[in-house]
């Protein structure tokens, strides 16, 4: 642990750089595990349609690089997690004024849509797409690591949680995770990714739904107990049909990732956050 | 084999179209979200007439992203129809051809394309970037204060988009 006077400093213009960059190259790229599924799902569907709704997908996809045209127009929540080395220190300014000063400058000079309203009920525009949903957390170290997750509602709208009981058991989890899909129904822009959050707390657990998206495809889970869990529950879900867009086929989830906490006696929450097949995250360590 | 269609349209026109079949839209459309719904049908009872000509319009549900120097539009794929299913009944026996829009839609939403026979066409979620290309022309026509959800005059060529449920209620969701 260092000691104060000696922590490494970081300067909160770096900050609001590099959330304006990652502002506008979520809503222009996405990863090349969310791309390669895309492809390959675009190759083996058994459907002629969702074939050719994956390859239109494809094509937008390869434009929105090409010309900078957002890849949805729904440029969505900026959505912020922040892991905050205690070792370091953030000089001129507050964090989060920091953020949101990115935020506003990646949305506004990226031609990015501004999608928040400042009151849930009585709406309106704060137009500049602030302020960011942000996740502050402490970890150790002296580095600042900044991820952005811009998060459409058309997915956002479909997620749901429940305070599932010890009782309901592994097939309860997996009962529930398959109907809030089927429910969902061509609604969140299928192909979807499903974020599945079990155990912590109410806010706790829908916050780790969230942080599955994040979980790049190609990562297998940890622990194979979940690792199996997240295979079924891939399987049941492409098998209900949905497929691309609500119109039939195979594909109607790239991905299910699933994480967890340890949780209370009574109790066994388990979160479903929906994303698009337009699953937009990016890093930057400071 | 996509169709071609161009709007505005007859309802003659419209019954030549079935559930599942690819069209490439040219003509005009008129944006609305759900604040402009909420708005112009408020207005209207209040006596305000209707801010875009309703009686064969095709109305798209999208909220666009800014246009960039040079760009006509930014992304401009569709959002969630359902939110709109509240408003869409009333609207289509005011005389409004048709909506473009993503996902099912309800019962009555239905049922009200079958009385007026009107049409739903679903455009690809997610499909900003494409879709925009093929929008030539936008023009403000109302409610500039809700920005993204401003209601606009769209020229398109060879807008893509599925029969999703036909005059006759065959509805692709629900097969």
């Amino acid at each position: 642990m260092k000691e104060r006077g000696k922590m490494r400093k970081i300067n909160a213009k770096d900050i609001t750089e590099t959330v304006a960059g990652l502002c506008v190259k979520t809503n222009l790229t996405l990863s090349d595990d969310v791309t390669g599924r895309i492809a390959e799902c675009a190759k083996t569907d058994s459907s002629a349609r969702a074939r050719g709704i994956l390859e239109k997908i494809q094509e937008n996809i390869k434009i929105a690089g090409e010309e900078d045209i957002p890849m949805c127009q729904d440029t969505g929540l900026a959505c912020i997690f922040l892991e905050i080395g205690q070792e370091c220190e953030i000089t001129g300014g507050f964090i989060g004024d920091a953020v949101n000063e990115g935020v506003r400058k990646g949305y506004t000079e990226g031609y990015l849509r501004k999608s928040v309203v400042p009151d849930p009920v009585r709406r309106g525009n704060t137009g500049d797409n602030t302020p960011a949903r942000i996740i502050y957390e402490m970890v150790p170290g002296d580095k600042l690591k900044i991820t952005m997750a811009p998060k459409g509602f058309g997915s956002e709208n479909m997620s749901q949680i429940k305070m599932l009981t010890p009782a309901a058991g592994e097939k309860g989890i997996k009962d529930f995770v398959v109907n809030v899909v089927r429910e969902a129904g061509g609604r969140p822009c299928p192909p979807i990714v499903v974020g599945v959050g079990i155990g912590s707390t109410f806010d706790g657990c829908a916050l780790l739904a969230k942080k599955a998206l994040l979980v790049p495809f190609d990562k297998k889970n940890d622990d194979p107990f979940y690792a199996a869990m997240e295979d079924e529950l891939l399987e049941k879900i492409n098998a209900l049909g949905i497929g691309p867009q609500g119109f039939g086929g195979d594909t109607t989830a790239l991905a299910v990732k699933i994480l967890t906490a340890p949780t209370h006696i009574a109790g066994m929450p388990v979160a479903v956050n929906i994303n698009c097949h337009v699953s937009r995250h990016a890093t930057a360590v400071l | 084999m996509d169709k071609k269609l161009t709007s505005p349209f007859t309802k003659e026109k419209i019954k030549e179209l079935r559930a599942g079949d690819s069209v490439l839209i040219t003509g005009t459309i008129y944006t609305a979200r759900d604040e402009a719904h909420i708005r112009m049908l408020e207005e209207y009872d209040a006596g305000t007439p209707m801010p875009l000509p309703i009686e064969g319009a095709l109305i798209y549900y999208v909220g666009p992203s800014p246009a960039a120097p040079g760009q006509v539009i930014g992304a401009a794929g569709p959002t969630s129809s359902y939110r709109m299913d509240p408003f869409a009944p009333r609207l289509l026996d005011m005389g409004m051809a048709g909506m473009i829009g993503k996902g099912p839609r309800s019962h009555e939403v239905v049922e009200a394309i079958k009385r007026n026979g009107g049409i739903y066409f679903a455009a690809i979620g997610g499909a900003g970037a494409l879709i925009s290309k093929s929008i030539k022309k936008a023009e403000l026509v109302a409610y500039e204060d809700l920005q993204t959800e401003a209601i606009r005059k769209l020229e398109v060529e060879d807008f893509p988009v599925i029969v999703a449920i036909d005059c006759d209620g065959n509805d692709l969701y629900e097969e």
